[in-house]
């Protein structure tokens, strides 16, 4: 049913450090990898040698810049499904392939049922789903609901590819609907924040800024070739430039 | 947004077609004349075809019988429903007037009813959209209604022409309802052209805090499905000639056909009313070829694109 839940028991989802990511676009690819072969249909990569490659991706790195002058600077920004408590991509889905799941709010599509008509990826303001060009259905992160509770993989190994790769650990995973969890720690000690609030989604996954310019930071200090006074030099240096002096 | 040509005759033509319905509701079109049984020949093929091309838009038609599942939250699978609900009694009302060559008028009235809420609840599958701000407003619902409904006037009009009903006073009556109609659209158009964005690049990265905010670089070199989907682009100046075409064929040339055809009588006139539906039809898939190319989608910021319809 395409109905949103009332309530979900957890709100599990992501929270990025804008102030840590480098930008290397680990996420990309080992969230690529694993659900290429996990979740639902592999993930389309077409012309992969040509000219103009194209495929589908659930995580995908845009690079902004911010600010002007002193202040600018270049954040790097990992963007997938947002997992929103009003997901408006839920509600729209003619045919109940796309659902929230009441126990760990993790929004999904049930492919079986998808007939690919975009409909989910238009309601969705931040671009999260993605239509796979080879299997003409929707595809959107997962949030490696095959990962986090399978008891087949190492303990440590039970969090999104996405976390589990960043180099950075700018990525983490957690429960933001309990507020005592690492996570909502996180985004309450770090202003964490909602991307486009307007647009009513209530997002659960969160974004830490980055920190601020440090603006007390000593100038550094000027050292230029014609600033060197003969006379404050003492011991070998002074006769040094006695002797270059001399030279003529 | 990508304007789709299944979509794009999807909605035109089956817009016309329940429109045509509308009018054997409201007793305008005489069931039991050849050209009013041609006419139900005409509106089953523009909705009957219309449907079918939309399917062309999907990207699994095998699994469409789900589409009429999810009818309690979703106005696509409404209008899947309510579309089929609808070939009920129009098909039974068609098959009295073409096969029998009677009128089942109470039949054709719940067709008609049912053709309105059609075109409402395809209306609402972009009216809901707050993301494409061009779109979400009942303005856009009531543009729908109203392109569906005077198309089927002018076509009631017409066919009227040539089983001899139509009087002179109809034509003038169509040329009231046609000016109203893109009266509507006109400020529809207004709207999108000077209504505030809902977001900008800032809000959408939430880095407006450090001034404003550029695109450095793409996720990828090559466009995805959100920059082919989402991310169509037109340039201005194309769109203002492609608009000035729309009011030429949809406006223009059908209002100047109206007025001539007050000095014609039988045939002529009513070919001349024929032509005016036919350029009001063209006029209205230009129309709606600009309502999706020129519709600017809350993704495009991530990619560095404006959502003001002059960029």
């Amino acid at each position: 049913m395409t109905s949103l839940p009332d309530k979900t028991s957890k709100k599990l989802g992501l929270v990025i450090d804008l102030d840590v990511c480098v930008g290397c676009h680990a996420c990309v690819v080992n969230c690529k990898e694993w659900n290429t072969g996990g979740y639902g249909a592999s993930l389309a990569d077409q012309d992969a040698y040509g000219k103009d490659v194209s495929g589908s991706f659930l995580n995908r790195v845009h690079t902004y810049e911010a600010g002007t002058g002193q202040s600018a600077r270049v954040v790097h920004f990992p963007k997938s499904c947002l997992h929103c408590e009003d997901a408006p991509c839920v509600p729209v889905c003619p045919t109940g392939a796309s659902y929230k799941r009441a126990e760990d709010g993790i929004v999904l599509v049930n492919e079986d049922r998808c007939i690919g008509c975009g409909l989910c990826a238009w309601s969705c303001p931040y671009g999260a789903r993605e239509m796979d060009p080879a299997e003409q259905v929707m595809k959107k992160c997962t949030l490696c609901v095959d990962r986090i509770y399978n008891e087949n993989l190492p303990e440590e190994d039970r969090t999104p590819a996405c976390v589990r790769t960043c180099p950075a650990n700018a990525r983490h995973f957690g429960d933001l609907g309990d507020p005592t969890s690492d996570v909502s720690l996180m985004v309450q000690e770090r202003g964490g924040f909602d991307l486009m609030p307007e647009m009513g989604t209530k997002p659960v996954n969160k974004y830490l800024p980055p920190r601020a310019h440090q603006t007390n930071a000593p100038e550094p200090a000027t050292c230029a070739p014609d600033a060197v006074d003969g006379a404050q030099l003492g011991g070998f240096l002074k006769w040094v430039d006695k002797a270059l002096e001399a030279m003529k | 947004m990508h304007p789709a040509y299944s979509v794009i005759f999807f909605t035109t033509f089956t817009g016309f077609g329940y429109g045509l319905v509308a009018m054997y509701g409201f007793d305008l079109i005489d069931p039991t004349t050849l050209a009013g049984q041609i006419g139900y020949v005409i509106a089953l093929a523009a909705i009957g075809g219309g449907l079918l091309s939309s399917t062309l838009h999907l990207g699994h038609p095998e699994r469409a019988i789900w589409a009429f599942s999810q009818w309690r939250s979703s106005w696509l699978s409404r209008e899947g429903v309510v579309a089929v609900a609808t070939f009920i009694p129009l098909g039974l009302a068609a098959f009295g007037s073409v096969i029998l060559s009677q009128n089942w008028h109470i039949l054709a009235v719940i067709a008609a009813l049912l053709s309105v809420i059609t075109v409402y609840c395809t209306s609402m599958i972009y009216a809901q959209l707050k993301t494409i701000h061009h779109w979400a407003t009942p303005l856009t619902c009531a543009t729908y209604l109203l392109f569906s409904l005077t198309g089927g006037y002018l076509g009631a009009v017409a066919l009227g022409a040539f089983s001899g009903s139509t009087v002179k006073g109809d034509a003038g009556l169509a040329l009231a309802i046609l000016v109203f109609t893109w009266g509507v659209k006109g400020f529809w158009w207004y709207r999108a052209d000077t209504d505030r964005a809902p977001a900008d690049i800032e809000s959408a990265t939430g880095l407006g805090r450090f001034g404003q905010v550029r695109l450095l670089d793409r996720p990828h070199m090559t466009d995805n499905y959100l920059n082919r989907e989402m991310g169509y682009t037109i340039a201005r100046k194309h769109a203002l000639k492609l608009r000035r075409i729309t009011w030429v064929l949809g406006l223009w040339i059908p209002a100047a056909l109206l007025v001539l055809s007050y000095g014609f009588d039988g045939l002529a006139s009513a070919l001349i009313l024929l032509l005016a539906a036919l350029s009001y039809l063209a006029g209205t898939l230009v129309e709606r070829w600009l309502f999706f190319a020129e519709a600017k989608h809350t993704v495009s910021l991530y990619y560095g694109q404006s959502l003001e319809t002059a960029a």
